[in-house]
């Protein structure tokens, strides 16, 4: 019973952060069409400002909660202006060019800020400061690990106020619009190239506050702790039918489940990567958009 | 763009494609003879010979056919550990070492011909990520695999691979490729490319065309890794990750899709530019993203889009012409 209840939050909680990231991956790509690689290093970039800004503020201050207010708004202000930069130097010249030159593009900015994290923070592996503070309590005789329904609890609030200013707000109406039909979204008058700014400066901070999540459930990190997530929560959104926040949400929690519960069945622990891929294949085979996608002409 | 051309006109270059390539061999001979280069240089041009193979056959699939797959750095395992086993348990004379080649291509050709079965129905960003599954999930088996050493990898591999062989292999696929993309089959992959309902009206084989090309590239690729398993010795699982698809990527897209001067340019460039760099440590990875960038947001098609060598040759002449002709006329004028 009690093991049972320890995965059950260890699924949610993974699940939770992989359909975080696949969210944010996703509205890059609905609204901008492209599969942002480089997605993986923004991710890289929010953890190591986590870490330096709060390192050195819990030099100072000894209340976890402002620290960790202050260590996530600056690490969403960092990542939203890199973000907007990458956009600025490496996609917007290729606007017009085929799809998967900006692909290409993004390749090679991951790369860069990759390395350059490599090159300023070292290769040696970092112990995120725990930004959550670390309670257990008792129910009913188990030991409930507080902290990590609270990472369930924040990523869930985030996606739903996502939801809400995709659903509600004129920005999201026009992002809707964008990634709709970007041509005709342009005649009704809405500056496509801004939503699509505003697109990435979304998927930063979604990436900001993922990363803070996951080094609290993590703790250790090194400089390319973004190249695993960025791809499995690639595979979450593609399972999930891409360009959907529904459907990222669901795949990545499927994803995160998967990850639970096939070491507990099969034998060896790295199996699960084989028993992920062959779900994502076989529902591809099926239903060649994903589970929640719809058929729409192929953006690469 | 030079598809259009009539069989004649294929013929009557026989010649000097001959001449060009015992040019090239000439050359190597004596380079290699004569010791002017260091061993390290050798190195380097080994690189070369062998990703440009591999790019070549990803070329086939990526650029000619116009699909994104990512299942190259699968194929190059699938080479390298069919080759390696089978050289060193079965051929361990150095005279054999073609058909361990041999075994390394055929045995990425069948997967190769598995991964064509999903394209046929699922396209674009879904079908990338299933060659991605098929990559790791090759990778994941080789690392579980205790028959070829798991993580380790395999160690004591013969050491077969020379310059010679390197380039003899690299020539070859040259002339298959370009023999295959000039011919009526060609034309018919450029017409899946372009519109795949248009060409299946025009009674083009969708199926069989796709499944050759799959297989053609696997087995360009799986020859490749066969090689460069046999240059360094050893092969571990972890060589043929995430790393390995994103730098098939970037010497494909670097030469520009679609041509074969480009996957030789586009491996070359990218070799020297990881070599020549290497006093810089990981900073030239740095060096290396930021000159894609640049690259692609000035040729965004890449050095050699579509286009040969030779097209390029003759436009720069053309347009010489073309400035001289100009010229005349304004000072007649």
């Amino acid at each position: 019973m009690n093991i049972i209840i320890q995965q059950l939050i260890n699924f949610l909680q993974l699940g939770s952060i992989y359909a975080l990231v696949a969210i944010s991956f996703s509205m890059v790509y609905g609204i901008a069409g492209l599969v942002n690689f480089a997605h993986g290093s923004i991710f890289g970039v929010s953890m190591y400002v986590l870490f330096f800004v709060s390192t050195l503020l819990f030099k100072t201050i000894k209340s976890t909660w402002l620290v960790y207010v202050a260590a996530l708004t600056v690490a969403c202000v960092v990542t939203s202006v890199v973000a907007l930069i990458m956009e600025r130097v490496a996609y917007k010249p290729l606007r017009n060019a085929p799809k998967i030159s900006v692909v290409v593009s993004s390749v090679g900015v991951g790369m860069v800020l990759e390395y350059l994290l490599l090159n300023i923070a070292g290769s040696r592996a970092l112990r995120m400061p725990s930004l959550i503070p670390k309670i257990r309590i008792n129910f009913a005789g188990l030991p409930i690990p507080l902290y990590k329904i609270l990472i369930v609890v924040i990523a869930i609030l985030a996606m739903v106020i996502l939801n809400i200013v995709v659903k509600k707000t004129r920005l999201g109406t026009a992002m809707r619009a964008v990634s709709q039909d970007p041509v005709a979204a342009g005649f009704m008058g809405i500056s496509t190239s801004r939503v699509i700014s505003y697109a990435f400066v979304f998927g930063a901070v979604l990436a900001a506050i993922a990363a803070s999540l996951y080094g609290t459930a993590y703790s250790i990190f090194s400089y390319n702790v973004g190249d695993s997530i960025i791809w499995w929560s690639f595979i979450a959104a593609v399972l999930g039918g891409i360009g959907s926040i529904r459907g990222a949400v669901l795949g990545g929690y499927l994803i995160g489940a998967i990850s639970v519960i096939s070491p507990i069945v099969l034998p060896v622990s790295s199996y699960k990567d084989i028993v992920a891929f062959a779900v994502l294949i076989i529902v591809l085979l099926i239903k060649p958009t994903g589970l929640l996608g719809k058929n729409e002409s192929e953006k690469i | 763009m030079a598809l259009k051309q009539s069989d004649s006109v294929q013929k009557s270059r026989a010649v000097p494609r001959l001449i060009a390539v015992g040019i090239i061999v000439m050359c190597l001979i004596a380079l290699e003879r004569s010791h002017v280069l260091s061993s390290s240089v050798i190195l380097i041009l080994d690189y070369i010979g062998i990703y440009s193979i591999c790019v070549i056959g990803i070329n086939l699939v990526n650029g000619y056919l116009g699909v994104f797959s990512l299942a190259h750095a699968g194929y190059m395992a699938v080479g390298a550990y069919a080759s390696a086993i089978a050289s060193k348990y079965y051929f361990t004379e150095e005279w054999m070492f073609p058909a361990s080649i041999l075994i390394g291509g055929l045995a990425a050709l069948i997967f190769g011909i598995i991964v064509a079965i999903p394209s046929m129905k699922v396209k674009g960003d879904y079908l990338a990520i299933i060659t991605l599954g098929f990559t790791l999930i090759l990778q994941s088996i080789f690392q579980n695999m205790s028959f070829v050493g798991a993580s380790q990898g395999m160690n004591d591999i013969p050491k077969f691979t020379n310059i010679y062989w390197i380039f003899g292999c690299l020539l070859l696929s040259i002339y298959v490729v370009t023999t295959l993309i000039n011919s009526k089959f060609g034309r018919s992959i450029n017409a899946i490319r372009e519109d795949q309902t248009a060409a299946m009206l025009v009674s083009v084989n969708v199926k069989r065309i796709k499944i050759t090309v799959f297989a053609i590239s696997a087995f360009l690729i799986g020859i490749s890794g066969a090689l460069i398993s046999h240059l360094l010795a050893y092969t571990s699982p972890a060589a043929y990750g995430f790393s390995n698809i994103v730098e098939g990527l970037i010497m494909v897209y670097l030469g520009g899709v679609g041509s074969i001067t480009g996957a030789i340019f586009g491996s070359a460039a990218w070799q020297l530019i990881i070599q020549l760099f290497k006093d810089f440590g990981t900073w030239r990875w740095v060096i290396g993203g930021s000159m894609l960038c640049i690259i692609m947001v000035i040729l965004p098609k890449g050095v050699f889009g579509y286009k040969e060598i030779g097209g390029v040759v003759r436009d720069l002449l053309q347009k010489v012409r073309d400035y001289r002709v100009k010229r005349k006329e304004s000072d007649n004028v």
